[in-house]
């Protein structure tokens, strides 16, 4: 259907009852069980009348360590529907042989391995490394807050209203088929007339946009807001790959922004960039969003190489070995990423020597890796190794990344590439490198800076589980799709002819409901946690021996963060003062200058969906209203002088007391 | 057998079943040389990975906590010498992949008309590939033999040992032509053509696919690719030929229509003409609706903000 299709309804735009799926059983009984979550979590607010405390304490926040953690439960939500989408594929994929065709037509199938790339990759990935980020950075470099705080609250409900947005397309009209990076022809008004194509570009702008501006506030807070003393040869590595990061995002997110804004004027308007008639071109779009694709890759692994280079230093009671050829490894990683894109395609037939070229600085990018696991191991090397759960997955990680490693220079030889391009082979090397380092490192860190966040330690049992289950189930999972990549099976197929094959789905599949033991087990964790919080509580701000700033405020940190700012004259700033026996300061408290909430972001990511929504409905009353409100409120905000307020010194010497009389509890 | 044997065996079977794997044993020699550079390579990165894997384990145990014998030194972080290394042995063993990367991205190059039909085997003087013009069709393969006059649909023979030369475009989606057995993939794009020169050197039936999502039939986009003796091959081409079929205009147009698991179609005559208005997307259309005629005007014409005939110094 194109936006000069007749017949739109003056309210509804295209939408229609026939697009409500409730005939599909599957998503039916989904719809019931979010619903009742739903109800269950609307009521329960209303009855312990917490919905004044959400609204100020949480959503109007522009605390830094309350947006981190808000990122990273909207993650750990969006997890479990990344890994239901997985379940089910591994499922279909088990059953349709000899004439089956499983229980997912391609229909379905086709939506639900797009969603899951698209739900891993930008709202489980990626709001997971944004929120440690959050959390984590302002803390480590002895900052208050962040550079610009409505714009940190702004670039998570952006986020959170991207995720809502592809969640709703599971309920009314359908998702993307075609695909998580979404390329044309395939996407294209001619080929994908219905709303899913829509619903991807949307989320993807949206949230898009949301890291954009997340990125800019943490660059320019790591540039501006360290603490004295602390120049960037001493900063944390988590700092640095942060830094490194959000430099990525800053230079790469607009090219994603660019290739999915023209290819919606393709789609909205009849344009013909990516057409193959009238001028346009395809190709054009495969490397504008590859260009943004593979520094995306870099912006995911570097903070869990950060996390791992922390948890390593903090377990083996040892500095970090290396840390300057740790930065210059993590810089070069940064530089290179951006001259890799043309490896997810070389079989598009550049020519050789372009070929060649890529393929070069892909195998280049080993390099820098390679050294960043031998000052891991060298870490661990005349240290004293703690095998707290943080460290489980870092050992484990490194077994497991080594061979994602090994895989990823098979694929980036070119003429090599064309065999196993597209291939099973391929994902599952990126599944080894997106579980193996990311997801590892990622519940490493919630394992790691959990006690610093709540003020308890997570229950390591349940943890060790996850580590076991996680660590074994992605090899029972993986292992087999590698086979099958080097039987030449492809991606993306919802039905084999080939019998033979049927036996590596099913290990397959067994895998994957190890994995989600694995999952089950790290939920677990934190409900026997929460539970037992007070058996798990820790007063002293420092339970691991940790080595950076952020060990050295309470658990969980006041809103100020720190209420002197501190002095840094060492790598591991924190120890180095330990060392040198630090003293807390008792009195002399001074009022803290602090940002204000703010409900501009969340009413601005609100009417954007209500916006999005209503362009891929063609409901153009309910676009130009939301728009129009749009304008109203985002300028209204530049007139609200009264940004900040101080936390006066009678309020910070009390906290401060508080946690004097805790420290000395401790004895 | 019980359950849980069966289950236990799975490992096994699995294991069994990769040595037989298609791209470990393949049957082209295009396949051979690149089944060949994925073994080099992980040999030579196997020099670091294994004894890393074990330093990983034996540091971890060996400096675990409560070994309070192991040396604990937790200012030591820095060894110019080890340093070295670590930089170093990446650094040799990328170069060296490196060399080899650059190399075959040249010799394997899937635009390169081959010189060896096998190891110490060239390409006798004066052998003319054999040029098969390929369709990817929403959602089945077209096969276009120009020097024969035959076509077929998710069909394709060809003699062993003999040079292949496909030329290839798509329809309306992009896809990837993909038989793993005798060489790796190339894209199809609408309105482009492609080209992969391959060869087989051993009879036989081998699996060909789409190996790039297309839509909801591409599951089923499959073909069987025979490797045919000269006398064989003769004999296919003779059927193919007896079929009586005409693939013209309106036989393509309505092979376009998408469909899952097509079965074979065989074409005896074929509209010489067929294969170059597919590529300029114009089958059945009038001449100023090819893509050849759409760069043509706008070359000529140019619409006021960019002028591309008007030179730009």
């Amino acid at each position: 259907m194109s936006p000069d299709t007749p017949h739109l309804d003056p309210i509804f735009g295209r939408l229609t009852l026939g697009d409500i799926p409730y005939h599909e059983p599957i998503l039916l009984i989904t719809f019931a069980v979010v619903a009742l979550v739903g109800l269950a979590a609307v009521g329960a607010l209303t009855y312990f009348r917490l919905w004044g405390y959400l609204w100020r304490e949480w959503i109007t926040t522009v605390d830094h360590k309350r947006i981190g953690i808000m990122y990273v439960v909207l993650a750990i939500i969006m997890l479990v529907r990344g890994l239901a989408d997985a379940i089910m594929m591994r499922l279909q994929q088990a059953m349709a042989f000899n004439g089956s065709e499983g229980y997912l037509p391609p229909h379905h199938y086709d939506q639900i391995f797009t969603a899951h790339g698209v739900i891993m990759i930008f709202f489980v990935a990626t709001p997971l490394i944004v929120g440690m980020m959050n959390f984590v950075v302002p803390l480590q470099i002895g900052a208050r807050d962040v550079s610009f705080p409505y714009l940190n609250n702004l670039g998570f409900w952006l986020t959170a209203v991207a995720a809502i947005l592809v969640n709703i397309s599971l309920f009314v009209g359908e998702f993307s088929q075609a695909g998580w990076v979404g390329e044309p022809p395939l996407t294209g008004l001619a080929a994908s007339p219905g709303v899913g194509v829509d619903y991807y570009l949307w989320a993807l702008q949206i949230s898009g946009i949301g890291t954009t501006i997340g990125a800019i506030n943490l660059v320019a807070t790591i540039f501006k807001m360290r603490a004295p003393g602390m120049n960037l040869m001493k900063m944390p590595v988590f700092t640095w790959t942060s830094l490194c990061v959000n430099a990525l995002i800053v230079i790469s997110f607009p090219f994603l922004t660019i290739s999915i804004t023209l290819l919606t004027l393709d789609r909205l308007f009849g344009m013909h960039f990516f057409t193959t008639e009238l001028g346009g071109n395809p190709m054009a779009y495969v490397n504008l969003v590859w260009i943004w694709g593979h520094p995306e890759v870099y912006i995911l692994i570097l903070p869990a190489f950060g996390v791992y280079s922390e948890v390593a230093a903090t377990f083996c009671g040892k500095r970090l070995f290396g840390y300057t050829s740790m930065v210059y490894a993590t810089v070069s990683i940064t530089v290179l990423g951006f001259l890799v894109w043309l490896h997810h395609f070389f079989t598009m037939g550049s020519g050789a020597n372009i070929n060649a070229f890529f393929g070069l600085m892909t195998a280049l990018i080993a390099i820098p890796t390679g050294v960043k696991v031998y000052n891991w191991l060298f870490t661990m090397y005349r240290g004293r190794v703690r095998f707290d759960v943080p460290m489980l997955w870092t050992i484990s990680f490194m077994l497991t990344f080594l061979l994602g490693g090994l895989t990823g220079v098979l694929c980036s030889i070119p003429a090599a590439d064309f065999q196993i391009h597209n291939s099973l082979f391929v994902v599952a090397h990126f599944h080894n490198v997106a579980i193996g380092a990311i997801v590892f490192a990622m519940l490493a860190a919630i394992d790691y800076w959990f006690p610093k966040a709540f003020g308890f330690k997570l229950e390591p049992f349940w943890g060790k589980l996850s580590v076991a289950f996680w660590t074994v189930g992605f090899f029972i999972a993986f292992l087999p799709i590698y086979i099958a990549g080097f039987m030449g099976v492809t991606r993306r197929t919802q039905s084999f002819d080939d019998p033979s094959l049927q036996i590596y789905f099913v290990i397959a599949a067994i895998g994957g409901f190890v994995i989600l033991l694995g999952v089950v087990f790290f939920l677990i964790q934190l409900f026997v946690s929460i539970v037992n919080r007070e058996k798990l509580r820790d007063t002293t701000g420092d339970p691991w021996g940790g080595r950076t700033l952020e060990w050295a405020t309470s658990s969980p940190p006041p809103a100020y963060n720190f209420a002197f700012t501190p002095l840094v004259h060492d790598i591991d700033a924190w120890t180095d003062m330990k060392e040198r026996g630090y003293r807390r300061p008792l009195d002399g408290f001074k009022a803290i200058h602090m940002p204000s909430n703010t409900s501009t972001g969340i009413f601005l990511s609100v009417l954007l969906l209500a916006f999005s929504f209503a362009v891929i409905w063609f409901m153009w009353w309910l676009a130009a209203l939301s728009f129009a409100l749009m304008l109203v409120i985002g300028i209204g905000h530049t007139f609200n002088y009264n940004r900040s307020f101080h936390i006066p010194a009678d309020v910070v010497a009390r906290t401060e007391g508080e946690r004097t009389r805790l420290l000395a509890q401790q004895g | 057998m019980k359950p849980i044997r069966i289950i236990a065996l799975l490992p096994l079977m699995a294991i069994l079943g990769a040595c037989n794997a298609v791209m470990l044993h393949p049957s082209g020699d295009v396949a051979v040389q690149q089944r060949d550079l994925l073994l080099y390579a992980t040999e030579l990165m196997c020099i670091v990975i294994v004894p890393v894997v074990f330093l990983t384990a034996f540091f971890a145990w060996h400096y675990r906590h409560t070994n309070t014998k192991a040396r604990y030194e937790p200012h030591w972080h820095h060894s110019t010498l080890l340093e070295l290394v670590i930089w170093g042995v990446p650094v040799m063993i990328i170069i060296t992949i490196g060399m080899e990367t650059w190399k075959t991205a040249h010799t394997l190059d899937p635009y390169r008309q081959l010189t060896r039909i096998a190891p110490d085997q060239p390409v006798p003087p004066g052998t003319k590939p054999l040029v098969v013009q390929t369709v990817a069709l929403d959602w089945k393969w077209l096969f276009i033999y120009p020097e024969l006059g035959i076509a077929t649909v998710n069909d394709l023979a060809a003699p062993v040992n003999q040079p292949i030369e496909f030329r290839i475009t798509a329809d309306r989606v992009q896809n990837a032509l993909d038989i793993p057995a005798m060489a790796g993939m190339v894209y199809a794009y609408p309105g482009m053509e492609t080209e992969l020169h391959a060869v087989i050197n051993k009879p036989g039936n081998y699996m060909g696919q789409s190996s790039r999502f297309s839509g909801a039939g591409f599951s089923k986009m499959h073909f069987v690719f025979h490797g045919l003796s000269n006398a064989d091959f003769d004999k296919w081409v003779a059927d193919v030929k007896a079929s009586g079929e005409t693939l013209d205009s309106a036989a393509y147009l309505k092979l376009a229509i998408p469909s899952a698991g097509e079965p074979v179609h065989r074409y005896g005559t074929v509209d010489p003409q067929l294969y170059s208005t597919a590529l300029d997307q114009c089958v059945g259309k009038s001449s100023n609706e090819c893509l050849s005629t759409q760069r043509a005007n706008d070359a000529k014409k140019g619409n006021g903000l960019c002028r591309p005939n008007v030179a730009s110094n």
